[in-house]
């Protein structure tokens, strides 16, 4: 397993002021008695896109569901460096509540806030606008494809323009076209919005075309067993896929990623 | 998709008028008495001679039906609150609840007979057939929320109150409204089956004690027009809880929606 090389005191320090959040020994023991975690390090930095990549069981999920406070933590600490950091959430699932338009589920978040509708209409325009679907806040989530749903879904995250935006595995259920078109508009919205992202995914090319940095998580229990940077910075173009670079880091992923899977249970 | 829908409603309405003109010419050409089986066209006079005092009756059929379908919608969804609020409450009582639901009422009816008047014994039989499809919907309804919604709910730091009103209300609807045609029906029956057993014991006028009463006078035709009108009470409900569930339903639920063809 690769380790990252130990950052100088210039690089620490620099290191410290883009921290937005870090997980030390952070341990996931379920009721039922089972370890989905069992010390995870590892940190998300401001305004970079992180993939989270791992086999399944390996405890991605259960990351993203502890820094969206959804779950707590049996050991270990989530050290966020600025209070109260405002989330967003994508599902798997577009998890869109039927019954509402797209701009009351956009409306959702801000609603929760105290938001009136009326107070909230120019935030909840502009997110359906980023996604590409401002012709649609009237529709009912029935009448959508795929693909528009999980779109919804992005602009109800981005609504409270959050410090951080949590994806788990939000394409894995749509068509590849549709998927890769995602992907590209994702990345462009990140970069307008200067987002930071966490993305939960079982590809290994999803997360080296997305990413800045790679975390790579091995099973039984879940930990970080390896972490790849992607040098080259975002947005990409589409013939970033055809480059070099991209399928070295591609099998640098891949190799770290098999590796992974083929690890001897952790002692613990 | 127009000649769809005319033959949907046009090949029923064939069929009865069939299956009546059938009936009367049987009637009339085996000239067969008034008292075994009278001809729809007398049902249909004797509704119209007998109009005040069936039309007293249907009211009080009626409103008692409304009351205990009322009650039960109340009662059901509170209690469904209830038991979704707090586990305990459903774990200790919603074995009651299936008991007395899987206890005919025919057979409670008499015993309410004698703790309460046959008014008070019939309204709450009604309500005790029409609660529990309403309780039992709602709560199923109540707790099939999408979980990844309730995520999203907790992640945003909702009340439970809004968490009800605003998660829990809207995803249990159809399961609710699904539960109110159920105790739709079951209200009429249940009124009806409660007059039968408090038979000339009640002091009742609703349909079914016409029912027994034209019986006992050998008043078939009059028998008969009572049934049609508790028929019609029947369809009325059905027909009116089933727009209130397409008002409701039809923009976003699937089962208010006709398939894409």
């Amino acid at each position: 397993m690769s380790a990252a090389p130990a950052p100088t005191g210039e690089r620490a320090a620099a290191a410290e002021a883009t921290r937005l959040v870090r997980l030390e020994g952070v341990g996931k023991t379920f009721a039922n008695g089972t370890t989905a975690l069992a010390g995870v390090a590892m940190e998300v930095r401001r305004g970079e896109f992180l993939s989270l990549l791992g086999p399944s069981g390996c405890g991605k999920s259960t990351v993203l569901r502890l820094l969206a406070g959804l779950t707590s933590a049996s050991s270990g600490r989530i050290n966020w460096s600025q209070s109260d950091p405002e989330l967003g959430f994508v599902f798997q699932e577009p998890t869109l509540m039927p019954w509402a338009t797209v701009f009351a589920n956009v409306w959702l978040p801000l609603r929760l806030k105290g938001r009136a509708r009326a107070q909230a209409k120019p935030a909840v325009m502009e997110a359906l606008a980023k996604v590409g679907l401002a012709a649609f806040a009237n529709a009912y989530p029935r009448e959508l494809s795929g693909g528009m749903k999980m779109r919804v879904s992005i602009a109800r995250a981005l609504v409270t323009r959050p410090a951080i935006l949590l994806m788990d595995e939000p394409f894995a259920a749509l068509d590849e076209i549709t998927r890769n078109k995602l992907n590209d508009d994702l990345v462009a919205l990140k970069c307008e919005l200067d987002a930071t992202v966490v993305f939960v995914t079982h590809s290994v090319y999803e997360s080296v075309y997305l990413s800045d940095r790679i975390v790579i998580m091995a099973p039984r229990p879940g930990r970080v067993v390896a972490e790849v940077a992607i040098p080259q910075p975002l947005p990409r173009e589409e013939d970033f896929r055809l480059s070099p670079l991209y399928a070295e880091c591609c099998r640098e992923t891949s190799a770290a990623l098999h590796r992974a899977m083929n690890m001897e249970p952790a002692a613990h | 998709m127009n000649q769809v829908k005319l033959r949907r409603y046009l090949l029923p309405t064939l069929a009865l008028v069939g299956a009546l003109i059938a009936w009367e010419a049987v009637v009339r050409i085996n000239h067969i008495e008034p008292v075994i089986l009278p001809a729809p066209s007398l049902v249909l006079t004797t509704l119209f001679h007998d109009r005040i005092v069936l039309g007293r009756s249907l009211m009080v059929t009626l409103s008692i039906t409304v009351e205990a379908l009322v009650a039960a919608t109340i009662g059901g969804t509170l209690l469904a609150m209830l038991f979704a609020r707090f586990k305990v409450i459903e774990e200790a009582f919603f074995p009651f609840a299936v008991i007395l639901q899987v206890t005919p009422i025919i057979a409670i009816a008499p015993l309410l007979l004698v703790y309460l008047d046959s008014g008070g014994a019939v309204l709450v039989c009604a309500f005790l057939v029409a609660f529990f499809p309403i309780l039992a919907n709602t709560a199923l309804g109540l707790s099939s929320v999408d979980h990844n919604l309730l995520d999203l709910f907790q992640m945003y730091r909702a009340s439970r109150g809004r968490q009800l009103l605003w998660l829990r209300v809207p995803s249990a609807l159809p399961y609710f409204l699904g539960g109110l045609r159920i105790g739709g029906g079951l209200a009429l029956i249940g009124a009806i089956v409660a007059e039968i057993a408090a038979g000339s014991a009640g002091s009742g006028s609703g349909l079914a004690f016409r029912i027994i009463e034209s019986g006992y006078r050998l008043n078939i035709p009059r028998m008969f027009a009572a049934l049609v009108l508790i028929s019609l009470t029947g369809i009325f409900i059905y027909l009116a809880l089933s727009a209130v569930s397409y008002l409701l339903l039809h923009r976003w639920h699937d089962s208010a929606r006709s398939r894409e063809s």
